[in-house]
């Protein structure tokens, strides 16, 4: 079924642009081109993040990390690897993307933990980030219970993202 | 200001660590690895991103981003009462959500900021029980598409990247739910 999704979406998009005159090839290509200035963006940042996520990793740091967040996230069903990405997504995307890449090649796309940590990275943003953004705009000093309420939504969103794959990929 | 934090961290606790357990070889020939890593990575995922972007940008001038705005107002209206009362508000707003349905983050911000800017007029840089609503939402992502994940996973050699397509979506619904029941819950206690 979800093989269908990708050529689908590709020919869908082309006949609803045509049925709507849009021009399709151009709209692709400005698209595409945007998306590359997205990724020449977080090029510095994925080379200098993967250098220390990496770096922690060798140390044997990331083990014990895992190790003690095992079993609290063991009890909530969450897979103990997943621990850095819940812990830098608040904070940084590319850092999360950097994790997340570096879970995913560790121990295969396909697994539960890495589908894990691909929804977790999906279902997210950068709060911290965020809330800097919105409010640093509207000039607003008291935030009140943006930052708690939002941290709830991310943690709900990491413990659904954990019990989701185990109930769609038993 | 947080990179600083998240890089210092990452690195000092490497160094300690190594240090206090022998593996300092390892960590130096694992900085460079990672290093070239992130390269890779990056090379791997710009098809991706790319394509991904085009299909979205085609979607937007086809006009759907107006026909999903249309779909949002009336959700809008029972979220952000006192803010959809306003039309230009309420145009920013919708036109911001449905760019995040759409994943499309550089349409969605300066429609975001355009309605809290709006919303925040006069209320003394203290943020109104709506505007924490509205910041939520844009915290908690909602995404039709997680074009990034299901890059990430298709530049590592995933069999089927969008596989974990309704996993994203209950997840990213319980997590704005939570995130909106949370704000309603502490908007009393919190003044």
């Amino acid at each position: 079924m979800s093989d269908y999704v990708v050529p689908v979406l590709l020919a869908g998009a082309a006949l609803y642009a045509l049925a709507r005159r849009a021009d399709v090839y151009a709209a692709l290509t400005d698209g595409a081109a945007e998306g590359l200035k997205t990724v020449w963006r977080i090029f510095p940042s994925l080379v200098a993040l993967l250098t220390a996520v990496y770096m922690f990793r060798a140390s044997g740091a990331l083990d014990s990390l895992t190790a003690w967040c095992a079993p609290a996230l063991g009890w909530l069903g969450v897979p103990p690897e997943t621990a850095g990405i819940m812990l830098v997504r608040p904070v940084s995307g590319s850092a999360a993307l950097a994790v997340a890449g570096e879970i995913m090649a560790a121990h295969g796309p396909d697994s539960a933990i890495g589908r894990t940590a691909a929804v977790m990275l999906g279902c997210s943003e950068t709060t911290f980030y965020t809330v800097a953004v919105y409010f640093g705009a509207a000039k607003i000093r008291r935030t009140r219970h943006t930052i708690p309420a939002a941290l709830v939504a991310d943690a709900v969103g990491f413990l659904a993202a954990a019990w989701t794959v185990r109930l769609f990929f038993p | 200001m947080a990179m600083d934090a998240v890089w210092t961290v990452l690195t000092v606790t490497a160094v300690v660590w190594a240090a206090a357990t022998g593996r300092m070889g390892q960590v130096s020939a694992a900085a460079l690895e990672g290093a070239a890593a992130g390269v890779q990575l990056c090379l791997s995922l710009a098809g991706a991103v790319c394509l991904w972007s085009g299909v979205m940008e085609v979607l937007r001038r086809c006009g759907l981003a107006e026909k999903l705005a249309g779909l949002l107002r009336p959700v809008l209206g029972r979220l952000l009462p006192k803010a959809s009362a306003n039309p230009d508000t309420l145009a920013a707003l919708s036109g911001n959500m449905s760019a995040n349905l759409l994943g499309l983050g550089n349409a969605a911000t300066p429609l975001g900021m355009e309605a809290a800017c709006a919303m925040a007029e006069g209320c003394g840089g203290r943020a109104s029980d709506e505007l924490v609503r509205l910041v939520v939402l844009n915290t908690a992502s909602i995404q039709l598409l997680p074009t990034t994940a299901a890059s990430l996973r298709a530049a590592l050699g995933s069999a089927a990247p969008l596989d974990i397509l309704p996993c994203v979506w209950v997840s990213s619904a319980l997590s704005v739910a939570a995130g909106l029941l949370a704000a309603r819950l502490l908007e009393g206690v919190w003044r």
